[in-house]
């Protein structure tokens, strides 16, 4: 237990954070400028505290594989972001993000932290409208909102279906004015390789030019991980091509603490996989579920026959089609949270009554157009109905869309404190990169909300409050063998992968571990399922390690080089999953362990057994990790069985 | 439903920026229609990896048509056939069964080739970094309902602020300017009232910035409007043009 200390700052919880910030350390302007901060990633997390650090005076070094910074996974976001303005004088307040956040969670998150992140969450809005972020609005000029999976109120911001792109855009744009006056120093197309650690600190990083293949060293007085989620570890998700868990996986290695890692969300309304060739899902925002309703045939017959290609969805009378959803949850209907939805898909798939090749489900804007017309549908979703016709070829307008779930976000992550520090003195991480916030199961337009409330306005205190210790440390050269020695052994990892000279692409191996993990540690888990998977795992590790084939040099640049490079830390995170859904035996949030179940199918928390974050240690590799427990008190909400009916 | 075609490509190799290059013919069989461009893409990688060649190394990463990393000139049309659509978005249902399709990288002075269908369009950064922004910090700001902004106003921002900085507007000009990408971003911050007060100042020095950056001049051909995927109009470049010169003006 020694190791987890959650450094939860005193008082009532509505408290916390203010008085954190009351007394916390600072460091003063002339010291700022002697301390660098490294931060690895751009996405929402990582250029909105670039950008805010390079803004108070710090001296920062900001990294990212993409060519720009602009084109983080953050981009891809669309629906929209949470706060608690209550704008629409619909009941909302700080406490109801807060409540609604631990409960959509399934009651595995910190609260203080959870709170912390709901006082926040209207600063944010107000920054970003401040940076020109071009959000809906109101005939009277005021800011639109909308409704969102598991919340009875409107609180959700939003621009077109493009909230993630105009998020980070601003969070770019801001970044982009530093690096203009010089505070920020950007990296791009260069990959994290390795964390350096000094005396027991974080003290910079080797990174890989993607470009010309050389490794390099950088210093740096603290180091913040913003490096996203590691859903790709199932090689088909909705994340984009390039979104890997490999910082995750050193900063583990060099001794962080993995948190959850079995905590992954599956989205409900994705485009259904079209075939062997599919290399990534494409989402469709959640926000359709306001105007869309979900439903499969009745009958079985109609079923097949869909299936057959003999009918069409249009052909089948209202009387029979069965609106799941609004029949099991009515108080919820179609907004039900993410994974409820989604395993209702999947029950009613498995049970024969899927449309499509079998796994997709409709989802049918009809009776909204026929409410409000076509032109209302068109402004709200025009982008993705377009996007789904490219893809698919049909006209959801006229045709209901198709729909299955997909593998979409990581709430586990780096176990970070409330400082947002890791169990490595001077590591930090932020964003998806973490587990903090959303426990067992993130709630829609929340995960912009986290990057953007960690990098805005909390990173910017916290750090200050190890720094300020800090200012007498001059900067190292990185010829210390501290440095030396992690570029030497980065290296032999790299010859290492060269060298096999096997016969399987990275990518056949990649589709390997995802269908393992989809079949095994998706969205239906159980002892034997997850047993198999381990062992499936050290199957695919073993044989990647043996037979990987790497076509090209390890100078230059080497596309195969970096996938490989990522694989080998996606099949450890697979192997965590697994081990951490096999430790957990009751179901919470996007965990579905089939052995706990209510009568009705529902999730079956075990709270006096699992009411604990489980963080993973590393003990050395092909050695099971040591599991720490940090256990969860809460003080201001009462767990309950969550109830979406 | 599923139909497959068979395909001859053209594929422009280059091993890193000093490389001279060159066209390399293959061969693709079987691939669906359902296939995105980049799947069949992947699919002749996977060939080449199983004949122990280098992959063909193109810019991707979101492949839904909003991140802008991937590029790609398709038989002469920068992301390929189809309108209003990125590459990752083209499907091979656009292409016939025996089709030669060549594919080469963004021709332009300002975006070098790193590495075969790769480009550096850094300085697409740079211009941002010159002005493209509202200049505040993090922190002390005000409510975001103090301003309202017309409907019609914030609507019109949003279309100019939907560009993807992919930078097809670039290759498919033929003086090879940016004006389009600039305008975009001039527009969408013109057009709100927290972008309004550095208008004039953000006008010159993004515009500055691109000349110097090596773009060419806008001569108005319009080629950049028909071939950006998210239908950025040439009413931008109008208004760039206006908030240049009353800078100008004013100076
Ligand atoms: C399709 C889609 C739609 C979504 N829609 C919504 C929504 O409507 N609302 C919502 O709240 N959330 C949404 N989400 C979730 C949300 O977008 C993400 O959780 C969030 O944007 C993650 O931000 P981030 O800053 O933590 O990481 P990212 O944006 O993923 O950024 C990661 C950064 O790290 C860099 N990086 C990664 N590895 C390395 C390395 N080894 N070395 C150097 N750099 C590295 C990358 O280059 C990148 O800059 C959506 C997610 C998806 C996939
Ligand atoms: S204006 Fe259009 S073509 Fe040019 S960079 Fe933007 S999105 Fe691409
Ligand atoms: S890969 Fe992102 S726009 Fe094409």
């Amino acid at each position: 237990m020694s190791k987890l200390n959650a450094r939860i700052p005193e008082g009532p919880l509505a408290q916390k954070w203010t008085n954190y910030k009351n007394h916390q350390k600072l460091v003063n302007p002339s010291n700022k400028r002697k301390l660098d901060v490294i931060i690895v990633g751009t996405g929402l997390a990582g250029a909105s505290a670039a950008a805010s650090l390079g803004e108070m005076g710090f001296n920062v070094k900001n990294f990212t594989i993409q060519d720009s910074p602009r084109r983080a996974h953050s981009i891809a976001a669309q629906g929209g972001i949470n706060a608690a303005k209550n704008y629409p004088n619909d009941g909302d307040s700080v406490f109801r993000l807060f409540y609604d956040t631990i409960k959509g969670g399934d009651y595995r998150a910190r609260e203080a932290n959870v709170h912390r992140l709901a006082e926040v969450s209207n600063d944010i809005i107000d920054q970003c409208v401040a940076q020109g972020v071009p959000f809906a609005r109101e005939y009277g000029g005021l800011l639109d909102n909308r409704s969102f999976g598991g919340a009875q109120v409107s609180r959700t911001f939003y621009a077109k279906g493009q909230t993630g792109q105009q998020l980070l855009l601003g969070a770019y744009q801001a970044l982009m004015r530093q690096v203009n006056l010089g505070t920020v120093t950007l990296y791009t197309r260069t990959e994290l390789v390795d964390i350096v650690i000094v005396d027991g600190k974080a003290r910079g990083i080797i990174t890989r030019d993607l470009v010309t293949g050389e490794l390099q060293r950088h210093f740096g007085h603290a180091v913040i991980l913003a490096t996203g989620g590691y859903g790709n570890t199932f090689f088909l998700s909705t994340n984009a091509m390039g979104s890997n868990g490999s910082a995750a996986i050193k900063a583990y290695h060099k001794g962080a603490m993995f948190a959850n890692p079995c905590m992954a969300q599956i989205h409900p309304t994705c485009i259904p996989v079209h075939g062997e060739s599919q290399s990534k899902l494409t989402l469709m925002s959640e926000s359709l579920r306001n105007d869309g309703r979900i439903w499969v045939p009745k009958k079985k017959e109609d079923a097949e026959a869909i299936r057959a290609g003999k009918l069409k969805p249009t052909q089948i009378a209202e009387e029979d089609r069965d609106y799941y959803l609004e029949r099991r949850y009515p108080a919820f209907g179609n907004l039900v949270p993410r994974d409820v939805a989604s395993r209702a898909a999947k029950e009613r798939c498995d049970a024969g009554f899927g449309v499509g090749t079998g796994l997709a489900v409709y989802l049918d804007f009809k009776s909204s157009i026929e409410r409000l017309g076509q032109k209302v549908i068109e402004e709200r979703y025009g982008n993705l109905f377009q996007m789904y016709e490219k893809i698919v070829d049909e006209n959801p307008y006229e045709t209901p869309m198709m729909i299955y779930p997909a593998i979409h976000y990581t709430m586990g992550g780096i176990w970070v404190d409330y400082e947002l520090q890791t169990t490595i003195p001077g590591l930090f991480a932020a964003g998806e990169a973490n587990f903090s916030d959303h426990g067992a199961n993130r709630l829609g337009a929340s995960a912009l909300m986290q990057g953007l409330a960690d990098g805005y306005f909390v990173l910017p205190y916290t750090i200050q409050n190890y720094l300020a210790d800090d200012i007498a440390t001059k900067r190292m050269t990185t010829n210390e063998p501290e440095f030396v020695e992690a570029e030497k052994a980065v290296k032999a990892r790299f010859e290492k992968l060269m060298s096999i000279k096997g016969k399987r692409s990275v990518d056949s191996l990649h589709k390997e571990l995802g269908l393992v993990m989809w079949d095994f540690v998706g969205m239906g888990r159980n002892k034997e399922g997850l047993q198999i998977a381990v062992e499936k795992i050290a199957a695919i590790k073993k044989e990647f390690w043996s037979n990987v084939r790497i076509p090209g040099d390890i100078t230059g640049m080497n596309i195969e080089l970096e996938k490989a490079s990522r694989l080998a830390d996606f099949i450890e995170i697979g192997d965590l999953m697994a081990r951490d859904a096999l430790n957990r035996e009751e179901s919470c949030g996007g965990h579905f362990r089939e052995e706990y179940q209510t009568p009705e199918g529902e999730a079956l928390r075990q709270d006096d057994k699992f009411a604990y974050v489980s963080c993973w240690e590393f003990k050395g590799s092909d050695v099971t990790p040591e599991l720490h427990k940090e256990e969860l008190v809460y003080e201001s909400v009462k767990m309950v069985q969550r109830n979406y009916k | 439903m599923e139909k497959t075609i068979n395909l001859t490509l053209r594929v422009w190799r280059q091993n890193g920026p000093k490389d001279k290059g060159r066209f390399e013919t293959y061969k693709v069989n079987k691939i669906s229609t359902d296939s995105s461009f980049l799947e069949m893409l992947d699919i002749l990688n996977e060939q080449l990896i199983n004949e122990n060649k280098v992959p063909v190394a193109f810019d991707h990463d979101c492949r839904e048509g909003i991140c802008g990393m991937c590029s790609l000139y398709i038989n002469g049309r920068p992301h390929g056939p189809d309108d209003d659509v990125t590459t990752c978005q083209l499907h091979m249902r656009k292409f016939k069964d025996g089709q030669t399709i060549t594919i080469e990288p963004w021709r332009s002075a300002a975006f070098p080739v790193i590495h075969d269908l790769i480009v550096d369009r850094q300085a697409f950064d740079k211009i941002i970094a010159a002005g493209g922004y509202v200049s505040v910090n993090t922190g002390g700001v005000p409510d975001a309902n103090a301003i309202p902004i017309p409907k019609a106003d914030a609507d019109e921002s949003m279309d100019s602020a939907s560009c993807i900085g992919c930078g097809a507007c670039v290759a498919a000009c033929k003086n090879g300017s940016a004006m389009l990408f600039v305008s975009a971003k001039v527009s969408q911050l013109a057009l709100l009232p927290q972008g309004r007060v550095e208008g004039a100042r953000r006008a010159k020095a993004m515009v500055a910035k691109m000349d110097e950056l090596g773009f060419g001049n806008c001569t108005n051909t319009g080629a950049c409007e028909v071939e950006c995927p998210k239908n950025i109009s040439l009413s931008n470049i109008a208004r760039l043009n206006r908030e240049f010169l009353s800078a100008k003006l004013k100076d």
